[in-house]
């Protein structure tokens, strides 16, 4: 038999067992070591956000690269999502002979639910995705640690900006998604398919609350922020220095945020829209 | 050469993990306008020493002393006060790639110094002017070769006129033309601003010229000091190895290893 035989002996087989636990238990403490990690980087963060805004230039170029250079995206899809909407909800409303109410279904999918989270989800593949990199790359460069050496404090000067940039632009661009997505819904609903227009929107009015509806709407658009943000420069800051180090950091950026902002939905869905609330 | 101390490194033991420490009692001053050297082999300790000076890590033991406090002494407040009299040239420049060279050198200026903006452009133009690059002072750091890209640097870490100067490797990947310019420099801008200048490297021959005196370190530890002169001349078998470049010497030039036969399976055949 080949040496390897002895891989398969009772007492190899407890250290093998042995191992696997070890590094399973590994994994999930050093998850929550990191974890309690990121925590205390966004405290100290946000008591060091002093620069940022005060020196709110700074905060508006990141408002810039993480937002405006984010419309097209945002605009676009939200206008597609708006004409799906319209298509389908046309279909399955008009069975029940109510397609007069096709403006509510798309208003409300759009402000409450696909707005937030579709927006969230662009807006971390397209913003998070690029914060993180730039960060990991300027601490891979060394970049952050000159700025260091030159008495600046690199989380002051250059991750709070661009946390505050991704925190503010999130709600705009969620907005933004929100009406191009009912306008699209309005071009299919009614110019295309033909509802009636004084209907769908006046129908959308009456059905539209702006706290229930609205309000959650940005709220949970802000939370999504919050969180896309925080991963983002958290990532970027904890890279390891190096080319594979940014690409890994840049991949768990998108897909932490886009997991993080799913279950942040439920949560706030449960939240916000159950408990009988009227609607 | 005037004899108060700038840095007093005394004791100095430090290990990023406890078990393997990397710094084992370290001694050494650096007198007030001096343009010293720590040389060694890469993993020697020296930029760890360096960054012990930058107070970016506290020792272990022992104490540092820089611009007079010690490093352990120090808040946040007051570290930052200490960086502001201090300049870092790092191993490739560290320049923010997202601003001109221009925005580069005023960096520190404008972060630290409340100055209207027709005198910050008076002083990064003198900087820059310093180093030779007033004209490419509205590129950017993409644009600027190795050598150039150093000298920016060197204009922005001189920007606060600093009292010390900490130069991280900074012959590494010159063409022998840049590298001239940068021993230059080096010397006529730690003369002309009165400071003091720490050169870490491993580019033996090339920093015997420039500085006045030299610690030399192997495995943690200062294993020999001197003018120039002197260390050119040591017979200390690993000063000898090192500043020749001879293969073979107490620095051995196979990293440790099993026997050459196991690694190639010939004991199984």
């Amino acid at each position: 038999m080949t040496p390897t035989s002895n891989w398969r002996q009772p007492e190899m087989r407890v250290a093998d067992l042995r191992a696997r636990l070890e590094r399973l238990g590994g994994t999930v403490t050093f998850q929550i070591w990191r974890l309690g990690f990121a925590s205390r980087f966004l405290g100290y963060l946000l008591l060091h956000s002093g620069t940022a805004l005060r020196r709110f230039r700074l905060t508006v170029a990141e408002i810039y690269f993480a937002g405006v250079l984010s419309l097209v995206i945002i605009l676009v899809s939200g206008l597609f999502v708006g004409m799906v909407l319209a298509l389908q909800g046309y279909e399955t409303l008009q069975r029940y002979g109510s397609s007069e109410a096709l403006g509510i279904l798309v208003a409300l999918s759009l402000v409450r639910e696909l707005g937030p989270v579709v927006a969230g989800l662009l807006f971390a593949s397209r913003a998070g995705s690029a914060i993180t990199a730039e960060i990991g790359l300027m601490k891979a460069t060394e970049q952050l640690s000159a700025m260091e050496m030159m008495a600046v404090d690199p989380i002051a000067r250059v991750v709070a900006p661009r946390f505050w940039g991704g925190v503010i632009s999130m709600p705009l661009l969620a907005a933004l998604f929100s009406a191009m997505g009912i306008f699209g819904g309005y071009l299919v609903g009614v110019e295309l398919i033909g509802v009636d227009a004084g209907a769908f929107w006046s129908q959308m009015q009456a059905a539209v609350d702006v706290r229930n509806d609205i309000l959650n709407g940005v709220i949970k658009s802000l939370v999504f922020g919050v969180a896309v943000a925080w991963i983002a420069v958290f990532e970027g800051y904890d890279a390891p220095p190096t080319a594979e180090g940014v690409s890994r950091a840049t991949t768990r950026t998108v897909v932490t945020s886009s997991l993080a902002i799913l279950a942040l939905d439920f949560i706030l869905t449960a939240l916000m829209f159950t408990g009988g609330n009227g609607k | 050469m005037q004899q108060s101390k700038i840095v007093e490194i005394s004791n100095v033991s430090f290990g990023y993990d406890p078990a393997v420490p990397v710094l084992r009692e370290v001694s050494l001053d650096i007198p007030r306008g001096s343009v010293v050297g720590i040389m060694g082999q890469s993993g020697c300790g020296k930029t760890t020493l360096l960054r012990i000076i930058a107070a970016a890590y506290l020792p272990t033991r022992g104490t540092a002393r820089v611009l007079g406090t010690s490093t352990r002494e120090l808040d946040r407040d007051a570290l930052y006060a200490m960086r502001r009299k201090m300049g870092m040239l790092f191993q490739f420049g560290a320049l923010f790639t997202d601003m001109s060279v221009y925005e580069n050198v005023a960096f520190p200026l404008r972060e630290h110094a409340m100055l209207p903006e027709d005198l910050i452009n008076d002083l990064v133009m003198m900087k820059l002017h310093a180093v030779g690059l007033r004209g490419a002072a509205y590129l950017m750091p993409t644009e600027l070769s190795g050598g150039m890209a150093r000298r920016v640097a060197l204009a922005r870490s001189i920007a606060l006129d600093p009292q010390l100067i900490l130069y991280d490797e900074p012959f590494t990947g010159l063409d022998p033309i840049s590298f001239g310019v940068i021993v230059r420099l080096i010397r006529s801008l730690n003369d002309s601003l009165g400071a003091t200048s720490i050169i870490v490297t491993h580019d033996v021959q090339e920093a015997l010229g420039v500085v006045d005196y030299v610690y030399f370190m192997a495995a943690g530890r200062v294993i020999a000091q001197g003018r120039p002169d002197a260390i050119r001349a040591s017979e200390e078998p690993f000063v000898n190895q090192f500043v020749n470049g001879r293969r073979d010497g107490p620095v051995p030039f196979h990293y440790p290893a099993p026997a050459y036969d196991a690694d190639l399976e010939l004991a199984a055949a």
